[in-house]
C-alpha cells in the first residue's frame, strides 16, 4: 500500500457507493413505470371495450359494475372473520407446533413417537380431506362440530404439524450452553424451558411464523365448503352463484385477499426490522 | 475422621468408546482451593462435571456434603443450588439483563422475593467491581465483565463450593487478570474452590493443591510449588515444559 492509499480510498469507495446507488435508483424508477403499465393493461383488459383494429376485433373483459356496487359490501363483511379464523386456527396451530416440537426432542418414547406420528399423518394428507373429515366424517362418531369449528381444528392441526419443525429450529437455536448453566444454577427442566430457552427460541420463530400466518389467511378459504362460515370465499361464491356473475364474485373475493396479505406482509415486514433492530443494538460486543 | 466437602470415589466416565475419566479419587475439604492442570483431553472438564451431575458417572460415586450425587432419591437441583459452576464460555442467559441473570435463579430456586434477589444481586455486582452494568444485557459487556457478571450469579445463591472451568481461556490477555483477582478474593474468603486453569500463579498464590491429570487419570497431586517446580513425574514434567514454553 502506498502512502497516498489512505486519503484515495476513501474518495474511491464515495464514488462506487454513488455509482451503485444510481444503479438501484434507476432500476426502482423502471419497476414503477413497469407497475404503471401493467395496471393500465389490466384497466384496459377490463374496461368492457369493443373495437377493431384493420381486420382484428378487439374484445375487452366487460365486468357487471351495478353487481359489483351492489355486492362488494357482502363480501367484504367477510375480511373479519377470514382474518379471525386464521388468528383461532394459527395460535392452535402454534401450540400443537410446540407440544410437537418438544415431542420430537423428548428423552421419552411415548412422547416422541406420538410427536412423529402426529407429524407424519398429517403430512401425509391432504389438507382438504382434513377439513371435510371434521365437518363431515365425525358426526358419524357422534361428534358433530360447525363448520368454524370443524375448519379451525383442521387448520390448526395441519399448520400445527408442519410448524413443529420452525419451532423445533428455534429451540435447537438456543446454545447448550444456555442449558447447562441454568442447570448448574439448580433450576428444573420445566424452568429451563420456560425461562431460558423458549424466550430466546421466540425470537427466531416470530418470522416464519408470520409467513405461515399469511398463509393461513387464504387458507382459510377451503372452510367455505363446510358451507355456512361468513367468510371472504363462501360469501362471494354464494352472491355469484345467485346471480350468476362469478367472474365479478370471486374477483371481489380475490382482491380482499391480496389485499389482506399486502397489509400482513408489511405488518410482519415492521416486526422483523424490529425484532432485528433489537438485535444489532445489543449485538456489538464491546472488547 | 472429618468428613471432606466433596468426595470422589473411583470415578469412570466413558463416552461411547472413549474413556474420559478412568478411576479418579479425590477428596476436597472445606475451604480448600484445588488447581486441576492436564493436557487438553485429559478429563478435567468431565470430572469438574461430575461434581454438580452435569456428566453422570459410568461408575464411581461422587458425594457432596455427604448426600450420594448418583442416588436416585438425591434432589440435585438442590444439591446444584449449593455448588455454583463458572464455564469457559461465560454462558450467561442472552435475553436477560445482568441484574435478572443474577436473580432469576434466586428466585426460582431459592425462592427470595424480587426485592431481596435484586439487593443480594447488587452486593455480588459490586463484588465483582461491576455495578454499574446491572442494566445492560451480556452482549454488550466485554469478555471480562461478562466472566465477572457469571460469577456474581453464582455467589448469589450462597452456593458451598465453586468450580471453575477455564474461567479465563476465552479472555484476552488483558481481561485475564481482572477475573483471576476476583477469583483470588473468593479464594481469601474460604471459598471451597476447584479449578480447571493453567494460570500458574493463580494455582501458586491460592491453591492448596494442585492436581495433575492426564488421560482421565490423576498422575499428581501436590502443593502448587511441589508440583510446579519439582514434579515427581515424567508426565507432569512433559507437560508443565509445554505450557511454560507457550
Ligand atoms: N459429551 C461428550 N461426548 C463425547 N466425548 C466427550 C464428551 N465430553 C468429553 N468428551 C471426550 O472426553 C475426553 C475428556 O474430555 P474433557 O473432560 O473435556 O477434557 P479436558 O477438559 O481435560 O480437556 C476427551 O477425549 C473428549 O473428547
Ligand atoms: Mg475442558
Amino acid at each position: 500500500m502506498s502512502a497516498s492509499s489512505p486519503n484515495q480510498n476513501p474518495n474511491q469507495l464515495e464514488q462506487i457507493v454513488a455509482r451503485q446507488r444510481q444503479q438501484q435508483q434507476r432500476f426502482k424508477t423502471g419497476v414503477n413505470i413497469s407497475y404503471g403499465v401493467l395496471l393500465l393493461a389490466l384497466a384496459f383488459l377490463f374496461s368492457g371495450l369493443e373495437f377493431n383494429i384493420g381486420p382484428i376485433a378487439i374484445t375487452t373483459i366487460s365486468l357487471d359494475f351495478v353487481f359489483i356496487r351492489e355486492r362488494i359490501g357482502f363480501i367484504f363483511g367477510g375480511v373479519g372473520l377470514t382474518i379471525m379464523l386464521a388468528i383461532l386456527s394459527i395460535s392452535l396451530a402454534c401450540v400443537l407446533a410446540l407440544l410437537g416440537a418438544l415431542g420430537r426432542l423428548s428423552k421419552f418414547p411415548p412422547a416422541y413417537a406420538l410427536s412423529t406420528f402426529y407429524i407424519s399423518l398429517i403430512r401425509g394428507t391432504p389438507l382438504l380431506l382434513q377439513i371435510i373429515f371434521f365437518f363431515l366424517a365425525l358426526p358419524q362418531l357422534g361428534i358433530r362440530l360447525s363448520g368454524l369449528t370443524a375448519g379451525v381444528l383442521a387448520l390448526g392441526l395441519n399448520y400445527g404439524a408442519y410448524m413443529t419443525e420452525i419451532m423445533r429450529a428455534g429451540i435447537q437455536s438456543v446454545g447448550i450452553g444456555q442449558r447447562e448453566a441454568a442447570l448448574a444454577i439448580g433450576m428444573t427442566q420445566s424452568q429451563i424451558m420456560r425461562r431460558i430457552i423458549l424466550p430466546q427460541a421466540f425470537r427466531l420463530v416470530v418470522p416464519p411464523i408470520g409467513n405461515e400466518f399469511i398463509a393461513m389467511l387464504k387458507d382459510t378459504s377451503l372452510i367455505s365448503v363446510t358451507g355456512f362460515v361468513w367468510e371472504i370465499l363462501w360469501r362471494s361464491q354464494r352472491v355469484g352463484r345467485q346471480s350468476f356473475r362469478n367472474l365479478e364474485a370471486l374477483l371481489m373475493a380475490a382482491l380482499f385477499y391480496w389485499i389482506i396479505t399486502i397489509i400482513f406482509s408489511a405488518v410482519q415486514n415492521r416486526i422483523e426490522a424490529y425484532l432485528g433492530k433489537g438485535e444489532r443494538n445489543s449485538g456489538g460486543m464491546i472488547h | 475422621m472429618t468428613q471432606s466437602l466433596i468426595e470422589i470415589k473411583n470415578l469412570h466416565k466413558h463416552f461411547g468408546a472413549i474413556q474420559a475419566v478412568n478411576g479418579v479419587d479425590l477428596n476436597i475439604a472445606q475451604g480448600e482451593v484445588v488447581v486441576i492442570v492436564g493436557p487438553s483431553g485429559s478429563g478435567k472438564s468431565t470430572v469438574l462435571r461430575c461434581i454438580n451431575h452435569l456428566e453422570i458417572p459410568s461408575a464411581g460415586a461422587v458425594y457432596i456434603d455427604g448426600v450420594h450425587l448418583e442416588d436416585r432419591r438425591t434432589d440435585i437441583n438442590k444439591v446444584r443450588a449449593e455448588v455454583g459452576m463458572v464455564f469457559q464460555q461465560f454462558n450467561l442467559f442472552a435475553h436477560l439483563t445482568v441484574l435478572d441473570n443474577i436473580t432469576i435463579a434466586q428466585r426460582l430456586v431459592r425462592k427470595r422475593s424480587r426485592g431481596e434477589a435484586e439487593e443480594i444481586a447488587m452486593r455480588q455486582l459490586e463484588r465483582v467491581g461491576i455495578p454499574e452494568k446491572a442494566t445492560m444485557y451480556p452482549r454488550q459487556l466485554s469478555g471480562g465483565q461478562q466472566q465477572r457478571v457469571a460469577i456474581a450469579r453464582s455467589l448469589a445463591m450462597n452456593p458451598k463450593i465453586m468450580l471453575f472451568d477455564e474461567p479465563t481461556s476465552a479472555l484476552d490477555p488483558e481481561m485475564i487478570k481482572e477475573v483471576l483477582d476476583v477469583m483470588l478474593d473468593l479464594a481469601r474468603d474460604g471459598m471451597t474452590m476447584v479449578v480447571v486453569t493453567h494460570e500458574m500463579g493463580f494455582a501458586r498464590a491460592a491453591a492448596q493443591r494442585v492436581v495433575f491429570m492426564d488421560n482421565g487419570q490423576i498422575i499428581e497431586v501436590g502443593p502448587p510449588d511441589q508440583i510446579f517446580i519439582n514434579p515427581t513425574h515424567e508426565r507432569t514434567q512433559l507437560f508443565l515444559s509445554k505450557i511454560i514454553k507457550h
